[in-house]
C-alpha cells in the first residue's frame, strides 16, 4: 500500500489507488498520512484552483488573481492538498455551485468552488468507496478521467481545471464495488491485518503513542518524513529521464496476455508504475524486478473477472509472474 | 458472561473517556434503565447527551441548511448536527441493530478522527466531535453494522434484573480524567493484550487499542499513574472477551489428540511461545477466558461470528424502498407527494432575484424555481438458493450442483443481484447466508456445505417462501433456484416417510404458486425425477433437469426466469 501510494505521489499520471482491506487494518490512517510525505507546490497566490504559476493561465477560470491582474502573479508555496471527501458530501459541495449567501444578499452570480478545485493537483481521498452515491463516483471518475471540471447549473457555466489522484478505499465485506469503476483505478491493493505479535504489539504501541502526545510522535518521525519527501521530490524529476527498454515493454506486453487483461490500460499502467519505482528507488531504467512488484497492483484488478474468485485474483498475478520468471 | 461488578467497572470508565463506546444488548428493561442511569450520574453535570433517532438523515446527522432561519434571515443559515451538537458528550441510537450501514460510516469516521467534517448544502466545515457512543441493540437475528461495533469498547447486558450499579461518582471521575492522560503502560501490558486478542481469534486491530485505553482509564480510576495487572484484567474480560472468535488453546495440550490435527499457523504458534514465556498474558488470557460468551462454542460450531455480522441491514432496504435512493433534483412543482428541495429551489431563484425587484431580506420565489427531489426505486432482486444437500443428493451430484450455482452466481454478479443460500437436509432447512451483495462470501459458503441427511424439502420450500415474502417486503424482486433430487422423504413436522413428505411439500409449492414468487427448479437426480417435474409445475417454477444444464441452457433458464419474476412483481 505504502509503494502504491508513493508511486502515485511520484507519478500523479497513474491514475489513483484503491485500498480495499479488513476493519482496522489502518487504511484511512496511512492515507492521511500521506499529506505530510508531500514536497509543497508553488500555487498563484489566492487561486481557489491551486493553479501553477509556471503555467499558461489561458485555461485558467475567471476569478483566479493571475488572469485577472495580466501581470506576473505572486506565487506561494502550499502543501500539496490531500482533500478528504466525507460520507454524505452533497454534490453541489463536491463539483461547486452558485454562492447562494452572494447571491441572495448582494444578488451577485458567483461561482463558489467546491471540493474539486480544492483537489486540483493533489488527491482527493474517498474513504468506504463502495458507500458512495453512485452518480457521485460517476461523476468523480469522469473528472478524475478528463482532468477537468465543468458546471453547467443555476445559471452558471464554469470550467476549470480538476488535475487529482483519486484514492479509495473500502471494506469489501461491505458491498463490491463495480466492475466498471475497478479498472478505472490505476493501481489497487489488498490490505490485510497483520498476524504476528511483534508488529500487532508495534501498532497498538504507536497508536497509543500518538493519542497521548501527538506533537511528539510526530516530531520523532519528522526525520524519516523529510527522507521520504526528498524521495519523491527526486522521484518527479528523473521521471522523464529513465528509459524502458524494448525487452521491458515486450515482457509487459506477454504479462498482461498472458493474464488475459482487457484494453491495453495494463500495460500502460504496468509500465508506468515500474517507471515510477524505479525513480523512487534511483534507477536510470526500468528494471525486470520493478516490473515484478507492480504488477499485482497494476493488474490485479483487471482480470477478465470470474467473479466469484474475487481473493484469487492476485493469486492469478502471482502465479503468471512464476511461470514468467521462473525461479 | 459479563460480571456484575464489571458492569458498574464499565460504567465507570465510560464517564472517564466516554469515546470507548458501549453496546448494550436485549431488550429495554429495568438493567437497561439502571446503566443508562448510572452513567449519566456519573458523567461531569453539563455533559452532552444526545438521542438519535432511528431512520435519522443526514440532515440531522452532520447538518446542513437551517431552513427556517434561512427563509427568515434571507441568507444561507448553517444548522450543526447531531455529531457536532453530541461532542464531548454521548450520542445515545436507539434501535441500532437496524441501524443503515452508511450512517455507521459516517460515525466510524466521527469516531476515528474526532471531528466531523461536512461538505453539505453549500456549508463547508469541520468541527471536532469527541462522542462516546452508547448503541441500544433490541436485535434478535439482527445486529448493528461490524463498521460501529468494531469501534465500542464494552458490549454489556442490557436485559436482566436491574438494581444498582456501583458506579464511581462524579468526583472520583473527575480526578480520574485529570490523571488519565499521565498514566504509563508498559511494553509488557500492551504486549499481553495484544497476545491474548490473538489468542481469542480477535482480528480487528482496534481491539487492543481499545483494551490499552480502558487498562489506562482504569489505573485512572483506581488512583494509579501506572496501569496494574489488574487494569489488563479488567480490559481482557470487558474489551477481549465478547469479541472473541475461537477458545484459546492450552500453553500445555491436555492430551495427545486422536486425530492428527493440522499444525497450528504462524500467528498461533507465536501466540502460544509468548503465552509459555510470559506469565502476565497468561493471566490476562485467563481473566478473558473466565468470561467467554456461553454461546461462544456452539457459534463457533454453527460457523456464525460471535460479534456483529456483515450483511445487509432490513430497515435501511425497507424505507429506501418507500422512497427509492435520492439521486439529484429536477425543476417541477411538489406535487403527488414530490418533495420540494429547498436548497436548489432557492439557487434557482437568486440569479433573478435584482430583476424581481426584490425587498432586502425577502426572497421571491417563482413557480418556475421550484426544484423537487428526485429518487430511483430499488429495483434490484435477491435469488435465493435452495439447495438440496441431503444424503442422495450427495450421492447423486452434490458436486455439479454447487458447479450449477456457481455459474448462477456469475450470472448474478453481472446484475448486481443479492444472493441467499438455504440449505435443506437433515430435520430441516437453514438460513446459511442471509441475503448478501456479496458473492465471495456465497462462494465461500456454498464451498463450505456439507451434504447428508434426509430431504426435508417441505421445510425448504418453507423456508425459502419465508424469505422471498422478506425479500419482496423490503421492495425487491426475489427469485428461488431450487437445486434437488426431488426425493423428499422427510414431512413439515420432521417425521421420515415419503408419502408425507412428497404431500407437505406439495401444499407449501401451492402457497408458493399463490404468492406469484418466480423460480427455477433444477433437477439434480441423474435421471430426471418425477417428482421433482411435478414440483416444478406446482410452483409454476420452471423445470429444468440437470443432465441437459449446459452453460448456456442454464443461463438462458435463468434470465428467463428473472424476466417472469420482473413481469410479475
Amino acid at each position: 500500500m505504502k509503494q502504491a501510494l508513493l508511486i502515485a505521489a511520484a507519478d500523479p499520471s497513474i491514475g489513483g489507488v484503491l485500498v480495499f482491506g479488513d476493519r482496522g487494518t489502518g487504511k484511512s490512517t496511512a492515507i492521511r498520512a500521506l499529506a505530510a510525505l508531500l514536497p509543497p507546490m508553488q500555487i498563484v497566490a489566492g487561486c481557489p484552483y491551486n493553479c501553477d504559476p509556471a503555467a499558461h493561465f489561458a485555461h485558467c477560470v475567471a476569478g483566479c488573481p493571475a488572469r485577472a491582474g495580466g501581470a506576473t502573479p505572486a506565487a506561494v508555496s502550499v502543501p500539496v492538498p490531500v482533500v478528504d471527501l466525507p460520507l454524505g458530501a452533497t454534490e453541489d459541495r463536491v463539483v461547486g455551485a452558485l454562492d447562494l449567501e452572494r447571491a441572495l444578499t448582494a444578488g451577485e452570480r458567483a461561482f463558489e468552488p467546491g471540493l474539486l478545485a480544492r483537489a486540483n493537483r493533489g488527491f482527493l481521498y474517498i474513504d468506504e468507496a463502495n458507500l458512495l452515491e453512485d452518480f457521485l463516483v460517476d461523476l468523480l471518475l469522469d473528472v478524475a478521467a478528463s482532468g477537468e471540471n465543468v458546471v453547467e447549473r443555476e445559471g452558471i457555466s464554469v470550467r476549470h481545471p480538476a488535475r487529482f489522484v483519486l484514492v479509495g478505499s473500502g471494506n469489501p465485506e461491505e458491498g463490491e464495488l463495480r466492475p466498471q469503476l475497478l479498472d478505472r483505478f490505476g493501481l489497487s491493493v489488498e490490505v490485510t491485518t497483520p498476524q504476528d505479535i511483534p508488529t500487532r504489539v508495534e501498532v497498538v504501541r504507536r497508536r497509543d503513542a500518538y493519542d497521548r502526545d501527538p506533537a511528539s510522535f510526530g516530531a520523532r518521525y519528522a526525520a524519516g518524513d523529510s527522507a521520504i519527501r526528498e524521495r519523491i521530490f527526486a522521484a518527479r524529476a528523473a521521471l522523464k529521464t529513465i528509459t524502458v527498454s524494448d525487452d521491458m515493454l515486450t515482457e509487459a506486453a506477454t504479462l498482461c496476455q498472458t493474464l488475459g487483461t482487457d484494453g491495453l490500460r495494463g500495460e500502460l499502467t504496468l509500465i508506468r508504475a515500474a517507471r515510477a519505482l524505479a525513480a523512487l528507488e534511483g534507477r536510470a531504467e526500468v528494471t525486470s524486478m520493478a516490473l515484478r512488484s507492480v504488477a499485482p497492483s497494476a493488474l490485479r484488478h483487471r482480470l477478465r473477472r470470474d467473479p466469484l474468485d474475487e481473493a484469487g485474483s492476485s493469486v492469478r498475478v502471482e502465479r503468471a509472474l512464476m511461470e514468467l520468471y521462473p525461479v | 458472561m459479563t460480571r456484575p461488578e464489571d458492569i458498574g467497572a464499565a460504567v465507570g470508565l465510560l464517564a472517564v473517556d466516554p469515546g470507548l463506546g458501549c453496546r448494550l444488548r436485549g431488550p429495554a428493561g429495568p438493567m437497561r434503565d439502571a446503566i443508562l442511569q448510572a452513567l449519566r450520574q456519573a458523567l461531569p453535570a453539563g455533559t452532552a447527551w444526545r438521542k438519535l433517532p432511528a431512520g435519522a438523515t443526514d440532515d440531522r446527522l452532520l447538518g446542513g441548511l437551517d431552513l427556517a432561519a434561512t427563509l427568515a434571515a434571507g441568507r444561507p443559515v448553517a444548522e450543526r448536527g447531531l455529531l457536532a451538537q453530541a461532542d464531548g458528550g454521548v450520542l445515545q441510537i436507539a434501535m441500532a441493530e437496524r441501524l443503515d450501514e452508511a450512517v455507521a460510516a459516517r460515525l466510524g469516521a466521527a469516531l476515528d478522527w474526532g471531528e466531523v467534517a461536512t461538505e453539505r448544502d453549500g456549508f463547508s466545515s469541520r468541527t471536532p466531535c469527541r462522542l462516546g457512543v452508547v448503541a441500544l441493540d433490541e436485535g434478535i437475528d439482527e445486529a448493528p453494522p461490524g463498521a460501529l461495533l468494531d469501534r465500542l469498547a464494552f458490549e454489556l447486558p442490557g436485559d436482566g434484573a436491574g438494581g444498582r450499579i456501583e458506579a464511581p461518582d462524579a468526583a472520583a471521575v473527575a480526578s480520574a480524567r485529570a490523571r488519565l492522560a499521565g498514566v504509563v503502560v508498559s511494553e509488557d501490558s500492551v504486549t499481553a493484550l495484544v497476545g491474548a486478542a490473538m489468542q481469542l481469534g480477535v482480528a480487528s486491530l482496534r481491539a487492543p487499542l481499545l483494551a490499552v485505553r480502558v487498562a489506562r482509564g482504569a489505573a485512572a480510576l483506581a488512583g494509579r499513574d501506572a496501569v496494574a495487572q489488574a487494569d489488563l484484567e479488567l480490559a481482557a474480560r470487558l474489551v477481549l472477551a465478547p469479541r472473541a472468535t475461537r477458545v484459546p488453546i492450552d500453553a500445555e495440550p491436555p492430551a495427545e489428540p486422536e486425530t492428527p490435527e493440522a499444525p497450528p499457523d504462524q500467528a498461533e504458534r507465536d501466540a502460544r511461545a509468548l503465552q509459555s514465556e510470559s506469565p502476565l498474558a497468561d493471566r490476562v488470557l485467563a481473566a478473558a477466558r473466565a468470561v467467554l460468551p456461553a454461546d461462544l462454542l456452539a457459534a463457533i460450531a454453527g460457523g456464525a461470528a460471535v460479534w456483529g455480522k456483515t450483511g445487509g441491514n432490513s430497515g435501511v432496504r425497507l424505507r429506501a424502498a418507500r422512497r427509492g435512493r435520492p439521486i439529484g433534483v429536477r425543476a417541477g412543482a411538489p406535487k403527488g407527494g414530490a418533495r420540494l428541495n429547498l436548497l436548489a429551489t432557492l439557487r434557482a431563484a437568486a440569479p433573478w432575484q435584482k430583476l424581481r425587484g426584490a425587498v432586502p431580506g425577502r426572497i421571491a420565489v417563482r413557480r418556475d424555481d421550484f426544484r423537487i427531489r428526485r429518487f430511483r426505486q430499488q429495483t434490484r432482486s435477491t435469488t435465493i438458493f435452495v439447495v438440496d444437500a441431503s444424503g442422495s443428493a450427495a450421492v447423486q451430484r452434490l458436486a455439479e450442483a454447487k458447479g450449477a450455482v456457481e455459474l448462477l452466481l456469475a450470472e448474478c454478479y453481472i446484475r448486481r443481484d443479492r444472493v441467499a443460500l438455504l440449505s435443506v437436509r437433515g430435520r430441516g432447512a437453514e438460513l446459511l447466508l442471509p441475503p448478501t451483495p456479496s458473492l465471495t462470501r456465497a462462494k465461500k459458503c456454498l464451498a463450505a456445505l456439507p451434504g447428508g441427511g434426509g430431504t426435508p424439502l417441505a421445510a425448504g420450500l418453507a423456508a425459502a417462501l419465508a424469505l422471498a415474502a422478506h425479500v419482496r417486503q423490503e421492495g425487491q424482486t426475489p427469485l428461488a433456484v431450487f437445486l434437488t433430487d426431488g426425493r423428499a422423504n422427510i414431512a413439515l413436522d420432521g417425521t421420515p416417510g415419503r408419502p408425507g413428505a412428497e404431500a407437505d411439500a406439495l401444499s407449501v409449492a401451492a402457497s408458493w404458486r399463490k404468492a406469484g414468487f418466480a423460480g427455477l427448479v433444477i433437477d439434480t437426480s441423474a435421471r430426471p425425477h418425477p417428482f421433482a417435474r411435478k414440483l416444478a409445475e406446482a410452483t409454476a417454477c420452471r423445470y429444468l433437469p440437470l443432465p441437459q444444464a449446459d452453460a448456456g441452457a442454464l443461463r438462458a433458464a435463468v434470465q428467463g426466469a428473472v424476466q417472469g419474476a420482473v413481469r410479475r412483481a
